[in-house]
């Protein structure tokens, strides 16, 4: 009888779905095995934490409240009396850094590996992509709390934008909605951080899952091995593995440091000593503090963004500009390049925190 | 005419300049800067000085003509050079006490100094013909004279204590007028003292704020009450109403003082009061007394709720170190220690069941905090709890998976 029913239930989806045909496709889909292949599980992780994020994001919408007012008291309320609402905000936040730092990995092991070579150049640029849109995220959502240190780092995170040559002064006046941070910030922060980036962001996704999918993993230059494991269930059990140890992991930290509160914002209040952003933004802001006031008769500060932007721009279009791996060819000056790019944030990540005064 | 060129402009401004300078300048600085010693110093000082500040120079106080550089020429008929010791209020109140003069700089500035000055113990005895005793520049300085709002200044108030310290404090001095030299060390182990220099609290008092300014004068016995209500308006009008008011009186004790001590005022603690060594009741109470078994009682009564509000505090620490949220508990915490200090400050008026009643109120609103403090514990071992049965689950589910990922190799490996 049940069986029957399952049997009816799966015709009448197949027939409007095309299940027959994706579960064909699913069957077939192989994954290349070889010595590096344990990086292609970064992506599922990541992919893991956006599901957690959007989960824990669209539960803390029932009890967030964002105005000044009352941003910071509905954050201590969800800490301390919405049930299990310690566990959510903090899975939320510990969670959010887990997927940039998870995100920095996949990135790297990607370039590492060439695998940006055609046909893959969109499935990297629409990666690199959602780095900078997860970051974005990051920046909009640690105000939410209205607490004193994401107030004054995010101030600290639009004068940067502010300094840009040309267009500063206006980009920071649109970040802010004003001339300060206000109540029109906060709204467009949360504006930006539960409408737009998730639309953008779910859209990107799509295209870069699909990509994936459709292209298949890439294999590394000069590896021979021709091994393959069948998409499902082999290659999905190990990432399922891979998501609930990161799971165990985010557990640990969310019960033993949960993500604090902080002090409600005074924006009258003076800017606290040794205030940071968030540490995937350090290295940057390490570079304005320590860079010279000017460079060659140039303001330091801007040559230092312009050089940030110019950067970027090479790390969006290196599958273009990388011709020997796109012609199956090992490319060692890339390689330098992406070991330089990689230990400079490092460096200047630790150097942040480990550097008085900075 | 023709136009003036570059080097003749050069020329006039090169030698013109300095002679304009010239004009205006003030040969006693001139002078006073090439001798050694108070000669030069006071000229060094007088840079910082507020009456130069306001354009006063060395002749409005000195007289004498500092346009010349003619030494003879510049003491002229008016010069008065420096005035006596015992001259020195009047040499001062030609100015500060004339309101006339004084509107002219600054009209808010009170002009009645040097007849407080008169009233002060210093007046008194420099008008006996005493002139060891502090006069004007003892407190303010001679020429490097600043406004008690100039942190530098002798006078602001956390440079009160060491200005009147440089006679109160030298012992062979104080010994000459039969008074103890102690008061700074003891004012410095204050907790006044430990507001005004480690706190930074300005409001707190130094020596003048007990002892007033240009009047000072040790407090009357019977004025020390009045000294010290400035501050503490509830507790002296607590003693007002409290049988120690008329007791006091009777035996001439120094109302505050003699509980509290003058200068050396520590933090009250609970060891103040009841019936063992340090309390300041055994003083006048005999053992087994009514009063002694009262002061017994109250001490027992605010150590008991001190102890409470130190655990509940302890628990909230602990709840807080281990990752729960208690930030409301701790506002009621507060409220808490603020009916303890209530509590405290309504020993002065000895009136027991207001005590009761305070302590009853300030237990109810502990026995709350401990709960939320007891609460947030368990929630804190709740979720060690959960973290642990949902670490095995995960774990056993992984060990699961990966079991089954190892199985499906082998059977790839053999097909």
């Amino acid at each position: 009888m049940a069986k029957n029913i399952g049997r009816a239930l799966f015709k009448f989806f197949d027939e409007r779905f095309l299940l027959s045909g994706l579960g064909a496709f699913a069957g077939k889909k192989t994954v290349p095995e070889h010595q590096h292949s344990f990086w292609y599980f970064f992506g599922g992780i990541s992919l893991f934490l956006v599901g957690l994020q959007v989960a824990t994001g669209l539960l803390l919408l029932l009890h967030y409240i964002p105005s000044i007012d009352g941003a910071h008291e509905s954050i201590r309320v969800i800490m301390s009396q919405v049930k299990f609402g310690w566990l959510i905000r903090s899975v939320h936040s510990w969670s959010a850094n887990i997927l940039i730092g998870v995100l920095f990995v996949h990135m790297f092991s990607t370039f590492f590996l060439k695998a940006y070579r055609k046909p893959r150049e969109l499935t990297w640029m629409t990666g690199f992509l959602l780095l900078v849109l997860f970051m974005a995220f990051g920046f909009s959502g640690y105000l939410l709390p209205w607490n004193e240190l994401s107030y004054f780092a995010t101030r600290v995170g639009t004068d940067i934008a502010g300094s840009l040559p040309l267009i500063g002064g206006w980009l920071k006046e649109v970040i802010l909605g004003g001339p300060d941070i206000s109540q029109a910030t906060l709204s467009r922060f949360f504006w930006f951080h539960v409408a737009v980036l998730p639309v953008v962001a779910l859209g990107v996704i799509g295209i870069h899952i699909l990509l994936v999918q459709t292209l298949g993993m890439s294999k590394p230059i000069g590896v021979r091995e021709t091994r393959e494991i069948p998409f499902f269930p082999d290659f999905i059990y190990k990432d399922a593995l891979g998501w609930i140890l990161v799971l165990i992991l985010i557990g640990v930290v969310c019960v033993l440091l949960p993500w604090e509160v902080g002090t409600k914002a005074d924006p009258l209040a003076p800017t606290p000593l040794g205030i940071k952003p968030e540490w995937y933004f350090t290295f940057m802001f390490t570079t304005l503090k320590l860079i010279p006031a000017h460079v060659l008769s140039i303001e330091g500060e801007q040559l230092a963004i312009l050089g940030f932007l110019a950067g970027g721009l090479f790390w969006f279009l290196v599958p273009f500009l990388d011709r020997r791996a796109a012609r199956e060819k090992r490319s060692p000056a890339f390689t330098w390049i992406g070991l330089f790019v990689a230990a400079y944030i490092v460096v200047l990540t630790v150097i942040t925190y480990t550097v008085p005064g900075l | 005419m023709k136009r003036p060129t570059f080097a003749s402009l050069f020329v006039i401004g090169f030698l013109g300049l300095p002679a304009a300078g010239l004009a205006q300048g003030n040969s006693c600085l001139d002078c006073h800067k090439e001798l050694d010693g108070a000669l030069q110093a006071a000229a060094v000082a007088f840079a910082q000085d507020v009456h130069g500040q306001f354009g006063l120079s060395c002749r409005d106080c000195h007289g004498g003509n500092p346009a010349t550089d003619d030494v003879d020429k510049a003491k002229d008929k008016s010069f008065k050079g420096a005035p006596k010791r015992e001259r020195i209020p009047e040499f001062c109140g030609g100015c500060h006490a004339d309101a006339a003069k004084m509107r002219g700089f600054n009209p808010s500035l009170r002009v009645d100094q040097l007849d407080q000055y008169w009233t002060s113990r210093h007046g008194q005895r420099l008008k006996a013909g005493d002139a060891k005793v502090a006069v004007c520049t003892d407190c303010h300085g001679a020429h490097g004279v600043q406004t008690a709002r100039f942190p530098k200044s002798m006078t602001f108030p956390w440079n009160i204590p060491q200005t009147c310290g440089r006679c109160h404090a030298d012992k062979a001095l104080m010994a000459s007028y039969l008074l103890p030299a102690g008061q700074l060390e003891d004012y410095r182990a204050s907790v006044h003292a430990r507001a005004l220099f480690d706190k930074k609290d300005l409001s707190a008092p130094a020596c003048n704020d007990c002892h007033g300014n240009h009047g000072a004068y040790p407090p009357e016995v019977g004025s020390v009450s009045g000294v010290c209500r400035q501050c503490h308006p509830s507790a002296g009008e607590l003693f007002a109403k409290s049988p120690h008011k008329k007791a006091f009186v009777e035996i001439e004790a120094g109302e505050c003082g003699a509980c509290h001590g003058n200068h050396k005022i520590e933090a009250p603690t609970n060891a103040l009061i009841g019936s063992t060594a340090g309390s300041a009741c055994i003083q006048c109470h005999e053992a087994g007394s009514k009063a002694w078994t009262t002061a017994a009682e109250l001490r027992s009564l605010l150590e008991e709720f001190e102890s409470g509000t130190a655990s509940a505090e302890v628990a909230l620490d602990a709840a807080d170190r281990k990752g729960v949220e208690v930030s409301e508990a701790r506002f009621k915490l507060q409220d808490v220690h603020t009916i303890l200090v209530s509590a405290k400050n309504l020993t002065h008026g000895l009136d027991l069941a207001e005590i009761r009643k305070a302590i009853v109120d300030g237990e109810n609103a502990l026995a709350e905090v401990e709960a939320a403090g007891q609460k947030a514990l368990a929630e804190a071992r709740f979720r060690r709890r959960g973290l642990v049965v949902a670490t095995i689950c995960l774990a056993l589910l992984a060990a699961a998976l990966a079991l089954k990922i190892r199985r499906l190799k082998e059977k790839r490996m053999a097909s």
